[in-house]
C-alpha cells in the first residue's frame, strides 16, 4: 500500500460521513476541497496550478450541482476529474508532416532520461511507422553517453551517427544533419546531455543547436516523479526553445504523477509520450484519462487492458476481458494471468490499474498478495484437477489437502488463493456490469456508493 | 551564472557558494512568498499563516510536513507582531532542528575491506557520486576499489571505467554484458578483499522501488556480499535526485524494507529544486544524510550542513549577505 492514499478513497471517507448526516452544506464541500488540494499536492502537481484547479473546481461544485446531489462524493470526484481532464488537453501525435530529414531535438535535465527515450522513439519510429532513422548523441558532458546511445543503436538496428571524439555538440548537430540529408533519412534525433534549466552556458549552447537544427519536434523529457520545481523546469525549457511536446519518463514508478499535469498547464504543451519501462518497447501514447486517473488515484482498467494485449497473445487477451466482462473468470485464466504477470510488472502494479484501486489494494494487502508468492500460486493452481479449476466451489477440505500437497504448499496458502481469487472475481463481474465504455465513471460511482 | 558574479567569487565559485546559488533560486521564491505576504511588521494571523504554508510546499516540504511547521509557527506567534526575517529564520531554526543529527560526514572506514553499496532509482546519478566519492576517499589516501555493477544499462560501465581513470581508482568490470549482478558483486568483493584494498564501492543498475524483481535482485547482491564478508555491505547508500518530489518518500519506504540503508546521498541541489522533501524524508526516517551533490565535476560532492540548508533555504543567507 502507498503511503499516500487515493483522493477517492479520501473522498469517499469524508462523504461517507456527510452521508450519515443527511445533509451537505457548503462548508462540508469546502472541507471537501482541502482533502483535494492536499491530494494534489502529494500526488506533486505544483501549488499555483492545484490553486487554479481548486477554484475552478469550487466554481462548479458550490452550485446546487453538488449540494442536491445524493451522491455528492461522486460529483465532486467527477468535477475535479473533469476538470484535470480538460487541463491535460488531448493527445498529439509526433509531428512527422515535413521534408525529411526530419530534425527531432531532445532536451532535458540530467538523469531524466533523455537517451532511453531517444532510442524507443526511434525504435518506433522505424519499426512501426517505417522512418529511416538516424540517431546522434550531442552529450560531449556524461562520460560515455555517446557510446550509450550506439550502443543501443546497435541494440535495435537504428544507425546512428558515428562518433568522433572531442567534437563539439554544434558541429555533431552539422554532421549529423548533413549525413540525415545526404544518405536519405527522414528522421534525424539528437539527443543533448542533460543540463539544468539554470545553467546560463548550457542553456545557451542549447539555443544556439536549436537555432541551427530547427527541429520538428522539441522534446522535453521530464521524470515523472519531478517535484514542485516541474513547473520551473517547464517554463524555462518552454522560453528558450519553444518546446513542442512534453516525454514524461518512469510512469512505470508509482508516482502520481502531478507533474504531467503542472507542465501541461503552464506551457500549454502537448504530453506526447510516456515512458513505462526499461524496455525499448516500453513507450506509450498519452491518454489523458488514465493521467487524469492516477492523478486522483483512480487507477485505469483501459491500461491494464491494453498492456495485457502486448503482452499476451492478442486473442488470449480479448478472451480474456470477455470473460473478465461477463464474470466468467476461472481459475484457468487466473493461472494464465499469473504467468503474465512477471512481463505485465507483477500484481500490484495491475490492482494499480484498476478502478478504486485505494480500497482493493488496501484489501488485497489484507491477503497479502505478494509477488514473490506467484510461484506459489502458480503451483496450487496447476495442482488442481480441471473440474476444479473451472468450479473453484467444489474445493472443500480434502481437495485442499492434497493440492496443499501436491504443490507443496500449505491448506492456509491454498485458502488465501481462493479468498484472492473470489475478490478478483466479484471485482471483475462488478467491473463488467458497468459496461466497458463508461467503466472508468460508473465503475467509479459504483465503488464509491458500495464502497467496494 | 553571470560574468560579474564570476569575476566577484573568482573563477570557480567554492560549493557552498553554488549550492547556495542554486538554493537562492528556490529561496528566492520561497523568500518572495513569505516576504509578500509581510510589509513591515504586522500580526500573524489565519491568511499569512496560509500563505506562509503554501510557500513551503512550494519548496517541495510537502503538505504535512508544511502544515506542522505552519502550527509550531502559530503556537508561538499567533496574533504577536512578526516581520518576514522572524518567520524565515523561525523556520529555518526548525528545520535545522529536524536536519542537525542528520547532517554526518562520510562514515569512517572500519580496518579490514570496507563494502559500500550504491542504490537508487534510475537517473538518480549513482555513477557520477560513485565517481565523485572514490575521488575524494583517494584523496584521503584510501585504497579504493569500484566495482561497475550497472550491468544493464548501455555503457553504464565505460561510464564508470572513465570516472576511474579521472579518481585515478581501478574499476572492475563485469565479464559480459547482461551479467548476473550478484554474482559479479560476489567477484568484486572477494576480489577487493584479496587485494588488501580498504573500500570498495558498488554501482548498482537503476531500479525503480515499485519493481518486484528488480528489488529482489538487490536482496540477492546483499546476500550472496554477506558470504564474503559478513558485515558487508558496511554502507548501504541511497542515492536520491533532489528534483524529485513526494515520491521520495515512497522510494525510501520501500528501499529501506528491501535492504536496511544506512544512509542519503542527496543530487542535483544545484539545479531550482531544492530538495525540500529532504526534510520530511529526515524525520519520517532518520536517515544520516552523508553528502549532496552540488555539480558535474568530480570535486562536486560535499558534506551537508544543515544549518546552511535551513538558511539557504529559507534565504537567510542572502538576507545575511545584503
Amino acid at each position: 500500500m502507498s503511503m499516500f492514499s487515493g483522493l477517492t478513497q479520501r473522498l469517499t471517507n469524508v462523504f461517507d460521513k456527510l452521508n450519515q448526516r443527511g445533509i451537505l452544506r457548503e462548508a462540508d464541500v469546502e472541507a471537501a476541497l482541502r482533502d483535494i488540494r492536499i491530494a494534489l499536492l502529494e500526488a506533486d502537481v505544483s501549488l499555483p496550478v492545484v490553486k487554479h484547479l481548486i477554484d475552478e473546481v469550487r466554481r462548479q461544485s458550490v452550485g446546487e450541482k453538488v449540494v442536491k446531489s445524493t451522491t455528492p462524493g461522486q460529483t465532486v470526484v467527477k468535477i475535479v476529474h473533469d476538470q484535470i481532464l480538460s487541463m491535460l488537453g488531448t493527445a498529439a501525435p509526433l509531428n512527422l508532416q515535413a521534408e525529411p530529414p526530419i530534425p527531432f531535438l531532445m532536451v532535458g535535465l540530467q538523469g531524466s532520461g533523455k537517451t532511453t527515450t531517444t532510442a524507443k522513439i526511434a525504435n518506433k519510429l522505424q519499426h512501426r511507422y517505417g522512418k529511416k532513422v538516424l540517431m546522434a548523441s550531442l552529450d560531449t558532458q556524461r562520460p560515455a553517453a555517446q557510446q550509450q546511445l550506439a550502443i543501443l543503436g546497435q541494440q535495435i538496428k537504428v544507425d546512428t551517427l558515428p562518433i568522433i571524439a572531442g567534437q563539439k555538440p554544434i558541429d555533431i548537430t552539422r554532421r549529423a544533419l548533413q549525413t540525415a540529408k545526404l544518405s536519405g533519412y527522414d528522421v534525424v534525433m539528437l539527443d543533448t546531455a542533460g543540463r539544468l534549466h539554470v545553467d546560463e552556458e548550457l542553456m545557451r549552447e542549447v539555443v544556439a543547436i536549436h537555432d541551427l537544427a530547427k527541429p520538428v519536434e522539441t522534446l522535453l523529457v521530464v521524470d515523472a516523479m519531478t517535484g514542485q520545481d516541474s513547473v520551473r523546469i517547464a517554463q524555462s525549457f518552454q522560453q528558450a526553445l519553444a518546446l513542442t511536446g512534453i516525454v514524461l519518463s518512469r510512469m512505470d514508478g508509482d508516482a502520481r504523477g502531478g507533474a504531467a499535469l503542472s507542465m501541461r498547464h503552464v506551457t500549454s504543451c502537448p504530453i506526447k509520450l510516456l515512458g513505462v519501462g526499461e524496455k525499448i518497447a516500453d513507450v506509450e501514447e498519452f491518454y489523458p484519462d488514465r493521467i487524469a486517473s492516477r492523478i486522483l488515484g483512480m487507477g485505469d482498467i483501459v491500461s491494464l487492458v491494453e498492456k495485457a494485449t502486448q503482452t499476451i497473445e492478442k486473442d488470449e487477451a480479448e478472451a480474456l476481458a470477455n470473460k473478465m466482462q461477463k464474470g466468467q473468470f476461472d481459475l484457468n485464466d487466473l493461472a494464465k494471468q499469473l504467468e503474465q504477470v512477471g512481463k505485465m510488472g507483477g500484481i500490484n502494479s495491475i490492482v494499480k490499474m484498476l478502478p478504486g484501486m485505494g480500497k482493493l489494494q488496501e484489501k488485497l494487502a489484507e491477503h497479502q498478495i505478494d509477488e514473490r508468492k506467484i510461484l506459489h500460486q502458480r503451483a496450487i493452481i496447476s495442482a488442481m484437477t480441471k473440474l476444479e479449476r473451472r468450479n473453484p466451489d467444489i474445493i472443500k477440505a480434502s481437495r485442499k489437502q492434497r493440492i496443499a500437497k501436491g504443490s507443496g504448499t500449505s491448506v492456509q496458502e491454498v485458502n488465501r488463493l481462493l479468498k484472492q481469487f473470489q475478490d478478483m472475481q466479484r471485482m471483475m463481474k462488478f467491473l463488467g456490469k458497468s459496461g466497458s465504455k463508461g467503466l472508468m465513471r460508473q465503475g467509479l460511482a459504483r465503488l464509491l456508493n458500495k464502497g467496494f | 551564472m553571470t560574468k560579474d558574479t564570476e569575476k566577484q567569487i573568482g573563477k570557480r565559485p567554492g560549493w557552498f557558494r553554488r549550492l547556495g546559488m542554486g538554493l537562492s533560486r528556490t529561496s528566492r521564491r520561497l523568500v518572495d512568498g513569505i516576504s509578500s505576504v509581510f510589509t513591515g511588521r504586522k500580526p500573524l494571523n489565519v491568511t499569512t499563516l496560509q500563505e506562509i504554508e503554501d510557500a513551503l510546499i512550494a519548496a517541495d516540504l510537502g503538505p504535512q510536513l508544511a502544515a506542522r511547521l505552519v502550527a509550531e509557527l502559530e503556537r508561538y506567534k499567533f496574533n504577536k507582531d512578526v516581520d518576514s526575517i522572524e518567520v524565515r529564520s523561525f523556520l529555518a531554526n526548525q528545520i535545522t532542528k529536524i536536519l542537525e543529527p542528520l547532517a554526518q560526514p562520510l562514515p569512517e572506514l572500519k580496518s579490514g575491506i570496507n563494502c559500500w553499496l550504491v542504490v537508487g532509482v534510475n537517473g538518480s546519478g549513482k555513477t557520477t557520486t560513485i565517481g565523485k566519492l572514490a575521488a575524494q576517499l583517494r584523496g584521503d589516501k584510501k585504497k579504493v576499489f569500484i566495482a561497475a555493477g550497472d550491468t544493464f544499462r548501455a555503457a553504464a560501465i565505460e561510464q564508470l571505467a572513465i570516472w576511474g581513470e579521472r579518481a585515478q581508482v581501478p574499476v572492475i568490470k563485469p565479464a559480459g554484458s547482461n551479467a548476473d549482478a550478484a554474482g559479479f558483486a560476489f567477484e568484486a568483493l572477494t576480489k577487493a578483499k584479496a587485494q588488501e584494498r580498504d573500500i570498495l564501492l558498488i554501482d548498482t543498475a537503476g531500479r525503480l522501488h515499485n519493481k518486484a524483481d528488480l528489488m529482489a535482485e538487490l536482496q540477492k547482491i546483499v546476500r550472496v556480499l554477506k558470504k564474503v564478508e559478513p558485515q558487508a555491505p558496511h554502507q548501504t547508500l541511497l542515492v536520491l535526485d533532489a528534483t524529485i518530489g513526494q515520491n521520495a518518500m515512497n522510494q525510501v519506504e520501500t528501499f529501506q524494507q528491501i535492504i536496511p540503508l544506512t544512509g542519503l546521498i542527496v543530487t542535483k541541489l544545484d539545479g531550482s529544486a531544492k530538495g525540500g522533501v529532504v526534510v520530511a524524508l529526515a524525520e519520517k526516517f532518520h536517515l544520516p544524510i552523508y553528502a549532496v551533490g552540488v555539480g558535474e565535476a568530480i570535486e562536486d560532492l560535499q558534506p551537508f550542513s544543515a544549518q546552511d540548508f535551513a538558511s539557504a533555504l529559507m534565504g537567510l543567507d542572502e538576507a545575511a549577505d545584503t
